[in-house]
């Protein structure tokens, strides 16, 4: 089991090399404009070379690409070409705010899709119908729109919640939960909607299957059938599902902060790419592909805990 | 031949799980959905504006006009006012149409192209080449999408067509796996072992045969990458990434965001096309999955049959006689099942049933007679889309029809009790063996968790299992078929039931099994003194354990009577055509082989 | 015997071998079958019996050349077919056809019963015209209507399907045809029907079949001879009257009598015989099992 979570770790360090070593190379045709944003347009070329010697670009790709390797397992990953602030620091100081935002979007979604799907296929009737309008809903309409509508109606309008900003959890907790309120929300919606239709469906395809006939004829009772023979089978494809849900909600946390000016992950990378800042949007791309291998490795142990038949040993 | 085609013809008809679909194609099938029709009217109104953006409006998209600055709706030349750059939004909204749909005709036709090419070569070529193909797109998941979009405008320099060129990679290993677990499946399905044995070629099999069959989930799939492109496109350009030259309706929310407050207008325009534009895509894309795939499942409800019209009719005089001796009685039952077309189908047409204490009755009847359906419906377990439509079902003189599921649940188990036909798929994979029969035994709540797991031990023992501490500890898929059919009557006759309903118990066994199987279920009906009901479609099995048998057919009882009197003087017509088509022991080949080949149809090689 | 070529078997497979690669890493390969000897002269029918997981749908899926041989040898009209490739396979198909078990996934459900029958002739170089004509032939042959060619496989019941699989695998007029458990999934009127096509057909034509089945009857019906096929070795193989009613092996024997006799009467002197061998089996294993 340990040697299993040790190999699966390897296998993703390995990865995110990879990763970021193809970054690394599509990067490097925008070293020049590093120099621009730093300089200004017309800077003169003198200047331009010097800073490029300075901060090590006029080296070749390999060896600057394995410098900043090698800072990386020193637990170094540079500090930012415009901020002069340490690459780690500021990613796990912008990667809390998303990771809130993406964690209870995920929680709550999970926590609806899981109540809504399970009650909509074995009962089917009004709450089936609801399930299955509310999760239309959800996909028909983007995630940017509702997060622009909420915010005019919530906090423009009604003066509710706060409709800009970012509250740590640890300075004010109630002012936290109100400043990620009407973004997690948006990103709920959407969420939600997918994993729905996904319980749903994954309920109804275990519903009826052949055993819950026969724990019928044997007198067991509807809740345990549903909630412990069938819900555990449905999950293995739900939970596959949730941990896809991780990675989109990570791709839409980029817009969501922007719309309500989150110091997030994703403004820190805009930000980031818009000035070429190359050691930040590398450290970015390497958190990102650790986080990722991360919640694929805890979602594959959980299924193969819920599995017997792909339980790894 | 004309009897042989009657013959068939029947079992066709009646084939109750295969529902008759229209010979129609999908395509065909979405013109007559309302959904499809109005979704696709509205892209295509899209499509048409889009391609009328230098027609219609008197001004270019970026063409600024300080005297036009937040012009409202309805000022001459600016149909739906101008933006704070005066610029005319009814031409920004048109252009950024085509904008929409050249990103999502980018987007989407890259993961095409990628996807099914690699997922039809990873699923149809060797193990080898799919690890690599899973491999790389495995890779490409992982790369963060957006972010990477986003850190690489300075590549595309802010085309958003190069953009949505990397996103469309992006996308391919959806695709790719859609198709690849599609062939997968369709590989190893026979008739392309049956093309190959043909002769066809690889590139053959795969154009024709598999290709074919995968397009389906692939356009579906690509209908709602079409919209995911387009929203990501307009996401982008909301944030700013790209060129602002480019007229989108994300650039246009962006701005219309900032005016928010002084003039709303310029941001419900895009905002409204955007949103119809997508919802019109997603909406036509749950279409086509319709028409592809058949109606989405419907929720499983799990309930008593329901019953309608006469159903549970007060007992007649002459079958409360019977009564007196009969355990079971079923008792002109009908069961029918709705069609598309609103009308009740029955399946099973006033079947009345006998079954005495401590006797075998065998229900025998071939695919469609609707004897299943006779045995779902006396444990109450029908699928939740039949009706009873008449008829009683009295156990040891109660009522069954009409009680609820909780009011069954007593019942179950302890007075009716069921042996399933495939041993596998009926034991839950995720729980141990023990765990599955602890908890039915427990289910009266009487019994404690060791007195229960004390219990199974022993059943396990007397249904013949070697070594049951093993088997108590297993799971499901450790376990063999044989053994898994002895844990499965185990669990049927924990406990004690007066009635066992055995639906083709020995059907999916080897025939060395289905002997001992037999012999299991004989000594515990001695021993138990239950009455068995035994669905079964081999006279061999009847022959062997049943005291009597009720022939089938079409939903009805056609006859009834001793096992000995039947096999020996069968009165109906389809009785003596069953008995008549049995392979006997007598019917062995004698004529011997035919050397010299007398060639078949036209032309002789 | 003057000339060698009557009696020259038309299939000669000796000490067939496959093995699969066992499941998990690094698993040793798992012999499905154990090296067996059988033949077929042209015409005749040769039943293979066996219970799951004897190896008998492997035989007929190495003969088609679905399954890679691990061992021993196959010759087909006088030429090794063992390791024939992908090309020669290609061109065996005019000779060796296959009817399987399933008719509901043994057609392309998205084909016409037509382009189904069609296909294999114009890839051997049939032009659709003489392609068109022969479909209309094969259809009379296993007593379809010749309107079945614009139809779809799921239009029609199992036994037709069964019957469209026969069409189409006499279309390229084959010299053997294995068939593999083909009416296993028939309702038992449309069994009995179908097989007599069978015979039909064998008697009209003088092609060979591989008819394999767990089903003694449906073997003693079709057979002229009977192989018997218990966990990949052949143990048994002689006359088909013989084996299927008068075997000689432990193994056929009990298999004879635990297949149940339609006859409430012969089928309890058939049990009692059985249960009486059991018990005879059981009492010599234990003395050996108490020392």
């Amino acid at each position: 089991m340990i040697a299993y979570v040790l190999r699966r770790l390897l296998t993703g360090v390995v990865l995110a090399v990879l990763v970021t070593f193809i970054t690394f190379l599509l990067l490097s045709p925008s070293f020049d404009s590093v120099v621009q944003n730093r300089l200004g347009q017309i800077a003169n070329p003198d200047a331009a070379a010097a800073l490029k010697a300075d901060l090590g670009l006029d080296r070749p790709l390999l060896v600057q690409y394995l410098d900043w390797l090698g800072g990386v397992f020193r637990g170094d990953f540079g500090t930012s070409y415009f901020t002069s602030q340490q690459v780690d620091v500021a990613v796990v100081d912008r990667l809390a705010v998303t990771l809130s935002l993406v964690l209870v979007s995920l929680f709550l979604s999970a926590v609806i899709s899981i109540v809504l799907g399970v009650v909509a296929a074995y009962r089917g009737g009004v709450i089936d119908r609801i399930a299955q309008s509310v999760s239309l809903a959800g996909h028909l309409i983007p995630s940017l729109l509702v997060a622009i509508v909420f915010v005019y109606l919530f906090a423009v309008k009604l003066q509710w919640l706060p409709a800009t900003g970012y509250t740590p959890l640890s300075e004010d907790p109630l002012g936290w939960l109100k400043s990620i309120t009407i973004p997690v929300i948006a990103l709920t919606i959407g969420g939600a909607a997918n994993l729905m239709a996904q319980v749903r469906g994954a309920m109804i395809d275990e519903l009826n299957k052949d055993y819950v006939r026969t724990l019928r004829t044997r007198g067991i009772s509807t809740r345990s059938i549903v909630l412990k023979h069938v819900l555990r089978n449905a999950a293995g494809p739900a939970l596959t599902v949730l941990s896809l849900e991780f990675l989109t909600m990570l791709g839409g946390a980029l817009i969501i902060e922007n719309v309500f000016a989150l110091p997030g992950f994703g403004a820190y990378a805009f930000a980031a790419s818009l000035q070429a800042d190359i050691p930040v949007i590398m450290g970015i791309t390497a958190f990102a592909v650790m986080l990722v291998v991360v919640v694929n490795l805890i979602t594959d142990l959980i299924n193969g805990w819920l599995n017997p038949k792909a339980r790894v040993l | 031949m004309t009897e042989l085609e009657v013959v068939d013809a029947e079992v066709a008809s009646k084939d109750e799980k295969t529902p008759r679909v229209g010979r129609r194609s999908p395509w065909r099938r979405m013109l007559r959905d309302p959904q499809a029709v109005i979704t696709g009217a509205v892209i295509l109104a899209f499509v048409v504006l889009g391609l009328l953006a230098d027609v219609i409006p008197s001004h270019g998209p970026n063409e600024a006009s300080l005297q036009a600055f937040n012009a409202d709706v309805g000022t001459e030349g600016y149909p739906l006012g101008a933006d704070a750059s005066g610029r005319d939004i009814l031409s920004r909204l048109l252009h950024s149409i085509n904008t929409s749909m050249i990103s999502g005709v980018i987007g989407a036709g890259v993961a095409l192209v990628i996807g099914v090419t690699f997922g039809l070569i990873g699923g149809y070529l060797g193990p080898r080449v799919r690890g690599t193909t899973e491999w790389i797109f495995a890779l490409v998941q992982t790369f963060p999408g957006l972010l990477l979009l986003i850190v690489l405008t300075p590549i595309t320099k802010g085309d958003y067509r190069a953009t949505m060129l990397i996103f469309g990679v992006l996308l391919a290993p959806g695709i790719y796996r859609i198709v690849r677990n599609q062939v997968l499946g369709v590989k190893n399905e026979l008739y392309v072992d049956a093309a190959r044995v043909s002769g066809l070629t690889n590139r053959r099999i795969m154009s024709r045969h598999i290709l074919l069959s995968v397009r389906g989930p692939v356009i579906i799939a690509a209908a709602f990458m079409f919209g995911t492109a387009i929203a990501l496109q307009s996401g982008l350009a909301f944030l700013g990434v790209g060129s602002s030259g480019v007229p989108s309706f994300g650039a246009m929310i962006s701005e219309g965001f900032t005016n928010l407050y002084s003039e709303p207008t310029q941001f419900l325009w895009p905002s409204l096309a955007l949103g119809i534009l997508t919802a019109s895509l997603v909406l036509l894309g749950n279409a086509m999955r319709d028409a592809f795939q058949g109606a989405r499942p419907k929720a499983a409800k799990i309930t008593a049959p329901k019953l309608a019209g006469e159903a549970a009719a007060a007992t007649s005089a002459t079958a409360a006689e019977a009564e007196a001796t009969s355990l079971l009685v079923v008792e002109d039952l009908a069961i029918a099942y709705p069609t598309p077309s609103g009308e009740l189908r029955t399946v099973v047409d006033g079947v009345s049933l006998r079954l005495n204490a401590g006797e075998t009755l065998g229900v025998v009847g071939e695919s469609g007679s609707g004897k299943t359906q006779t045995a779902f419906a006396v444990l109450g377990v029908l699928p939740p889309e039949a009706v009873i439509t008449r008829g009683s079902i009295r156990l040891d003189g109660r009522e069954l029809l009409g009680l609820s599921e909780a009011e069954l649940r007593p019942l179950r188990g302890r007075s009716i009790a069921y042996v399933p036909q495939e041993p596998m798929s009926n034991l839950n994979p995720s729980f141990t063996i023990g765990a599955q029969l602890v908890e039915g035994l427990r289910s009266s709540g009487s019994m404690s968790k060791q007195e229960a797991r004390e219990r199974v031990l022993a059943l396990l023992g007397r249904v013949g299992i070697p070594d049951p501490e093993r088997t108590f500890r297993s799971y499901p898929h450790q376990i063999s078929g044989g053994m898994a059919q002895r844990v499965l009557i185990a669990g049927a006759v924990a406990s004690r039931p007066m009635v066992l309903i055995a639906d083709e118990p020995t059907t999916a066994l080897d025939v060395t099994v289905q002997a001992e199987i037999l012999d299991l279920l004989r000594d515990l009906q001695a021993e138990l003194g239950m009455a068995v009901l035994l669905v079964t479609h081999n006279f061999g099995v009847v022959a062997d354990i049943c005291d009597r048998i009720a022939v089938m057919q079409k939903g009805q009882v056609v006859e009834t009577g001793l096992t000995t009197q039947i096999f020996s003087a069968p009165q109906h017509a389809y009785t003596r055509m069953l008995l008549g088509a049995i392979l006997d022991e007598e019917t062995v080949r004698t004529d011997g082989p035919v050397a010299a080949p007398v060639p078949l149809g036209t032309d002789a090689r | 015997m003057t000339t060698t070529a009557p009696t020259a078997p038309l299939l000669d497979v000796k000490d067939l071998r496959v093995s699969f690669p066992g499941r998990g890493f690094r698993a040793k390969p798992v012999e499905v079958l154990h090296g067996v000897d059988l033949s077929i002269a042209p015409g005749e029918a040769l039943g293979v019996v066996g219970e799951s997981g004897s190896g008998k749908t492997t035989i007929g899926r190495a003969v088609l050349g679905l399954v890679k041989p691990s061992g021993g040898s196959m010759t087909f009209a006088g030429r090794d077919i063992t390791a024939a490739t992908a090309k020669e396979r290609r061109a065996l198909a005019r000779d060796i056809q296959v009817v399987f078990q399933d008719p509901y996934t043994s057609l392309n459900p998205a084909m016409e019963i037509g382009d189904i029958l069609s296909e294999p002739l114009v890839v051997q170089g049939a032009t659709p015209k003489d392609a068109r004509a022969r479909v209309r032939t094969l259809l009379d042959q296993v007593g379809l209507p010749s309107d079945a060619v614009h139809r779809l496989p799921r239009e029609f019941s199992g036994g037709q399907r069964q019957r469209v699989a026969i069409a189409r695998a006499l279309a390229p007029e084959p010299k053997l045809i294995v068939c593999d458990e083909p009416v296993s999934a028939l309702d038992l009127s449309t069994q009995a029907r179908v097989l007599d096509l069978f015979i039909d057909i064998q008697r009209r034509t003088g092609v060979a079949y591989m008819f394999i089945s767990h089903d003694l009857a449906v073997v003693r019906h079709v057979s002229h001879r009977v192989g018997v096929l218990y966990r990949g070795d052949m143990v048994e193989t002689g006359p088909g009257d013989k084996v299927t009613s008068a075997p000689d092996h432990p193994y056929t024997q009990k298999l004879l009598l635990a297949a149940p006799v339609s006859d409430p009467v012969a089928q309890r002197q058939r049990r009692e015989e059985r249960q009486r061998r059991a018990q005879e089996a059981r009492e010599q294993v234990q003395p050996a099992g108490v020392v």
